[in-house]
């Protein structure tokens, strides 16, 4: 806090006449070697301004914060905004708990305020200018696919909101992400890709990866420790994991330079603070070079890990070379991870086109603690929920779970939402199970290549999950970025999110040539009718005599032969 | 016989009636209505001079009479005389109120005929030496000529229109000038986007900070409400890091100075547009207003026009885009000793004088100049008298009646040559709200009402665009004959058979019969 209020201080002397609202930006890299070889980095940016957007004066003069995206929130009065792109599936029992999770393909979740009276045709028009701004087919999200969570989604940032009406929340599991989404999320960096961090985002080393996720969170924060007043904090965050063998080769040594091809040569000047941190927690495994003295802790994720930090805006950090291209190179391949403590699967089962299971599994990894998890999912109303089916068991026993929340879907209006509140035993699986049968869609209500299947969202497993070390809850102690994301209310758990895989489920597929068949079919049926009906109008009927027989005809012809007359 | 109807009910297209023949009576109408109203408008004036003539002498007399302490008050007393008429008589939006004052009076300076006030009020000398004895009517006749050149200047003349409905009617085309200044201002539109960007290229070499709150609420601001009635505006300002030119400036080692020439002009603005961003939540046109300051490097950049003299205010603009003013400030280096980045405060004032004037520009407030012998009052805190505003208001309805006209029989003619497209209820209310508005404003034009008449042109818009631009117009706009020729020809072709079969044989059965009747006349 000290450094943050010396800068301000530093910053008002020169800006005291302009009485304009302060704003500040740090950036942030985190480099986080995985057991499995890979490599994850995961960028922050963190933009807060402290200019009121709930008020009632407009924001229109903007300095860091990007013009753009502030005319969104004060347009449609946003309270809270998070909204990620994500390529790929996180590993979590291969690469351990991400920074910040989040589903495959394009998530959105929205607070409204409460000013807003109606809240769908906002929600709407927002999908839509966001669509346009981070070039994304946002805009498919409409009813359908658009669910109001009870109990999952609570504001992460001040405001104690409860009236989940004025909450929205929407995935596209289907969203394929691409360098046109990259573009416009870096046009919202102050720097741009011209300086800092953001120079090491290019998109043809970003999006030759495993995983691939970026995000936008924006919401209000406490501006002094006291919370007198709010600020408007707007994160920009990048996670990428790259591949030990198709970008690193199989060799277990990675280097800026061999990530991301760049090297880092400045900060950005607009930066207060610039950031690369590296987990060298598991450090005899491997070696760092080059070596930076300052080492800092954090209790990131129930675990309390340690981290090399090579300062930016120091001029020593970049060395003789002028430039920083940290190389990690591993000693030995073995090692134990720390098992993550909650995981889950989900899959769909039964056979045939009419009927099917959904399974999702919650494994409890704590030797000896249970704890509570929320399980939100969302499905289409073309898997039509059969909820009396509902099982939850664990250990082969039942588990009664102490909160539902089921809203039924309606057909081409909304879709299946289903909240539970579960308690895990300790080292256990729970199995969620509920049976579905499959709807028969409109013909043109399928997808351009509906042989390859429909997407059911990611479902959320939201949890407090017990945790080894204390954790730090002075919300306002100047942390690094990546451990300050998700506020932490207690010592004793910290809050994660779970994202479960999407299912692809095959719905009875017509033969779309079907209809001009039918349609020549039965055009056919008509015209053979119609061509003997007609017939039998038309026709004239005469009595005809019947032919002569064979062998009166034979004896005509001899008959004539012999010149008497015929018969 | 069932089939038949059957089938007409279920493929037909739904479409709602459409007042098509309003439509096309408004579309001969247009030409003639400008003339009209401004036929009236004369008319508008003349009552007024005449019974007014009188009482108001009176007044302008009695201000001579309390002011004539000496001569340096006599430059001020025009001045005066405007306040006073105003609060005498509160001319109406759209009106302009013109007195005429004796020959002899010492109430306007020597040499001036026409003094044209901030208000909606001229005071007009009257010309040659005028026996009193002479009757009312020649009065006028002596001083019409001279009122419609008043009018002309203080509400609207024929090259305004033109000018206003340059886009949508193609009149006798002008000098290249003209064409040039009618295509600087922005198009008629019910709101403006006005942005203010400061382009800082470097960063790291100095810090930039501008106290734009401030300036737009002491220079653009009153400006802005002047303009109200006319437009909703909003503002905002941001400021771009990193943000380049799109061309390289040449170094003139004769000013040591680099320099921009007027023909790379063109292409400074491509490159920064790309970082400007769109307004998202709305559509209405952006006007951009850059300032960019150089850095170290680059620094400093002059802009030079075709004569390759430098531009007094170091700005250019693009017509209906916005404008680009460079800033300098090497001079606020020091030494080399200072320690980078340098901030640097910018002085709004310089700046926003420029960009005012821009603004005028963009927004078609042009000053033409004024006649021989008119002194009209230069414009004062708020940047726009009222007779400048009426004078826009007249263009810009005028503007909004064409074009909203133009769009509805454009949408008429669309969806009669194209029997595909589905007219839904929402639209046909939508084009008979524009036909109403639109014939609610050429009402007002002529009577004279110019702030209903802007009102009703600016509604008759905004139903026009929403019902050319509804999405539903598109549903079935890609239907093409040969998919129906698909459908049907499954049908067709089996019954034709037998159909055919029984033609040719009637033909044939025809044939022999003649051939029968022609063998028994044999």
């Amino acid at each position: 806090m000290a450094i943050r209020r010396l800068k301000h201080t530093r910053t008002h002397a020169h800006a005291c006449m302009l009485q304009t609202p302060l704003d500040d930006f740090q950036e942030e890299l985190v480099i986080r070697p995985l057991h499995s070889g890979d490599i994850y980095a995961s960028f922050q940016f963190r933009t807060v301004w402290d200019a009121d957007f709930m008020g009632d004066q407009k924001v229109s003069h903007y300095r860091l914060f990007p013009k753009s995206l502030g005319q969104v929130i004060t347009k449609f009065s946003v309270r809270e905004l998070h909204i990620s792109f994500t390529q790929g599936y996180w590993r979590t029992m291969q690469w351990g708990q991400p920074y910040l999770p989040s589903p495959p393909g394009a998530e959105l979740w929205v607070w409204f305020q409460d000013t807003v009276t109606d809240v769908d045709g906002t929600w709407k028009e927002l999908t839509n200018v966001l669509s346009g701004i981070f070039c994304a087919s946002l805009n498919f999200i409409d009813s359908t696919n658009t669910v109001q969570p009870s109990a999952s989604f609570k504001p992460l940032g001040i405001g104690n909101v409860t009236d989940h009406s004025f909450l929205r929340y929407a995935t596209l599991p289907r969203e394929i992400v691409c360098t046109e989404n990259l573009t416009p999320w870096k046009k919202l960096l102050p720097c741009g890709s011209k300086a800092g961090l953001s120079v090491l985002l290019k998109s043809e080393k970003l999006f030759h990866s495993t995983f691939h996720s970026q995000a936008v969170h924006v919401r209000p924060v406490c501006q002094d420790p006291q919370c007198r007043t709010t600020s408007m904090e707007l994160r920009q965050t990048l996670n990428v994991v790259f591949d030990l063998h198709t970008s690193g080769q199989g060799k277990r040594e990675w280097s800026l330079f061999k990530m991301f091809s760049r090297t880092l040569t400045e900060a950005c000047p607009l930066a207060s603070s610039s950031k690369v941190y590296v987990d060298v927690t598991d450090n005899p495994q491997f070696e760092l070079s080059p070596a930076t003295p300052l080492l800092t802790q954090a209790v990131v994720l129930g675990d309390r890990r340690t981290y090399s930090v090579y300062d930016l805006t120091q001029q020593a950090s970049f060395g003789s070379s002028r430039s920083l291209n940290m190389l990690l190179r591993w000693k030995a391949a073995d090692g134990e991870m720390l098992r993550p403590l909650l995981h889950s699967e989900r899959y769909v089962a039964g056979y045939g086109l009419q009927a099917g299971e959904i399974h999702t599994l919650i494994y409890n990894h704590h030797p000896y603690r249970a704890f509570p998890v929320l399980l939100l999912s969302a499905v289409p109303w073309y898997l039509r929920l059969y909820i009396h089916t509902l099982t939850v068991s664990s250990k082969g026993k039942d588990n009664r779970p102490s909160y539902i929340h089921y809203q039924p879907s309606k057909d081409r209006e909304r879709p299946h939402l289903l909240e539970m509140l579960l308690q895990l035993p300790p080292n256990s699986v729970t199995e969620v199970t509920v049976e579905f049968e499959r709807a028969l869609l409109k013909w043109t209500e399928y997808t351009p290549d509906p042989n390859h299947g429909f997407y059911v969202g990611s479902s959320v497993i939201s949890a407090l999950v017990p945790s080894v070390v204390a954790m730090d809850t002075n919300s306002t102690l100047d942390r690094p970025l990546f451990s300050s994301f998700f506020p932490c209310k207690e010592e004793a758990s910290y809050f994660m999110r779970v994202y479960t895989e999407p299912l692809l489920v095959n719905l009875p597929t017509p033969d779309f040539s079907m209809p001009y068949n039918v349609i020549c079919l039965t055009c056919t049926v008509v015209a053979v009718g119609y061509g003997s009906l007609y017939n039998l109008l038309t026709r004239t009927f005469q009595v005809d005599e019947p032919s002569p027989g064979l062998a009166k005809r034979i004896a005509n012809v001899i008959r004539r032969f012999r010149g008497v007359p015929l018969l | 016989m069932v089939g038949v109807p059957l089938w007409w009910r279920t493929t037909e297209t739904y479409r709602a009636w459409l007042p098509v023949n309003q439509i096309n009576e408004l579309a001969e109408l247009q030409v003639c209505l400008c003339y009209r109203s401004m036929a009236h408008w004369t008319r508008y004036v003349h009552p007024v001079l005449g019974y007014q003539a009188g009482c108001h002498l009176r007044i302008l007399n009695e201000i001579l009479a309390r002011d004539h302490s000496g001569d340096d008050t006599l430059s001020v007393l025009h001045v005066e005389a405007d306040l006073s008429l105003h609060t005498l008589s509160a001319s109406p939006c759209g009106s302009v109120v013109v007195y005429v004052i004796p020959e002899t009076s010492v109430l306007l300076p020597q040499g001036v005929d026409v003094y044209i006030g901030h208000r909606r009020t001229a005071v007009l000398r009257m010309g040659a030496p005028m026996s009193v004895g002479k009757n009312h009517k020649q009065l006028l006749a002596h001083l019409e000529p001279r009122i419609t050149q008043v009018v002309q200047v203080m509400s609207f003349s024929h090259t305004d229109i033109t000018a206003a409905l340059s886009d949508r009617v193609r009149l006798s085309p002008g000098s290249k000038e003209s064409l040039a200044d009618s295509m600087r201002s922005f198009k008629s539109s019910p709101g403006y986007e006005i942005t203010f960007s400061l382009l800082n290229p470097d960063p790291k070499s100095h810090r930039l900070d501008w106290d734009i709150e401030g300036a737009v609420h002491s220079y653009i601001q009153p400006l802005l409400t002047k303009l109200a009635p006319l437009a909703n505006f909003s503002i905002d300002s941001q400021i771009l890091y990193y943000a380049m030119l799109g061309v390289n400036p040449r170094f003139d080692s004769s000013l040591e100075a680099y320099t921009l020439n007027a023909d790379s002009l063109a292409h400074v603005i491509n490159p920064v547009e790309a970082r400007l961003g769109s307004n998202a939540a709305s559509s209405n046109p952006v006007l951009n207003f850059l300032l960019y300051v150089p850095d170290a490097h680059h620094s400093p950049l002059y802009i030079h026009d075709h004569q390759k003299q430098p531009v007094a205010s170091n700005a250019f603009h693009s017509p209906r885009w916005g404008g680009i003013m460079v800033y300098n400030v090497n001079d606020l280096y020091g030494r080399g000793e200072t320690p980078l980045p340098v901030n640097i405060n910018i002085n709004m004032e310089k700046v926003m004088g420029v960009f005012l004037a821009q603004l005028r520009l963009m927004l078609g407030v042009q000053s033409s100049p004024a006649p021989p012998g008119f002194l009209v009052e230069p414009c004062g805190g708020a940047g726009l008298a009222d007779w400048e505003l009426d004078r826009l208001m007249w263009s810009r309805t005028v503007e909004n009646v064409a074009t909203a006209t133009t769009t509805i029989t454009s949408l008429a003619q669309l969806l009669d040559q194209i029997g595909n497209i589905v007219i839904n209820d929402n639209i046909a209310s939508q084009v008979s709200s524009t036909v109403t508005s639109l014939q609610l404003a050429v009402a007002e034009l002529e009577a004279g009402n110019l702030g209903f008449a802007l009102q009703y042109s600016k509604e008759a818009i905004l139903a026009s665009e929403r019902a050319f631009f509804d999405p539903s117009l598109l549903h079935l706009l890609y239907f093409p004959d040969d998919q129906k020729f698909a459908i049907y020809i499954p049908l067709f072709l089996p019954m034709c058979v037998p159909i055919l079969l029984s033609l040719i044989k009637i033909a044939s059965e025809a044939r022999q019969r003649r051939k029968l009747k022609q063998s028994k006349k044999d």
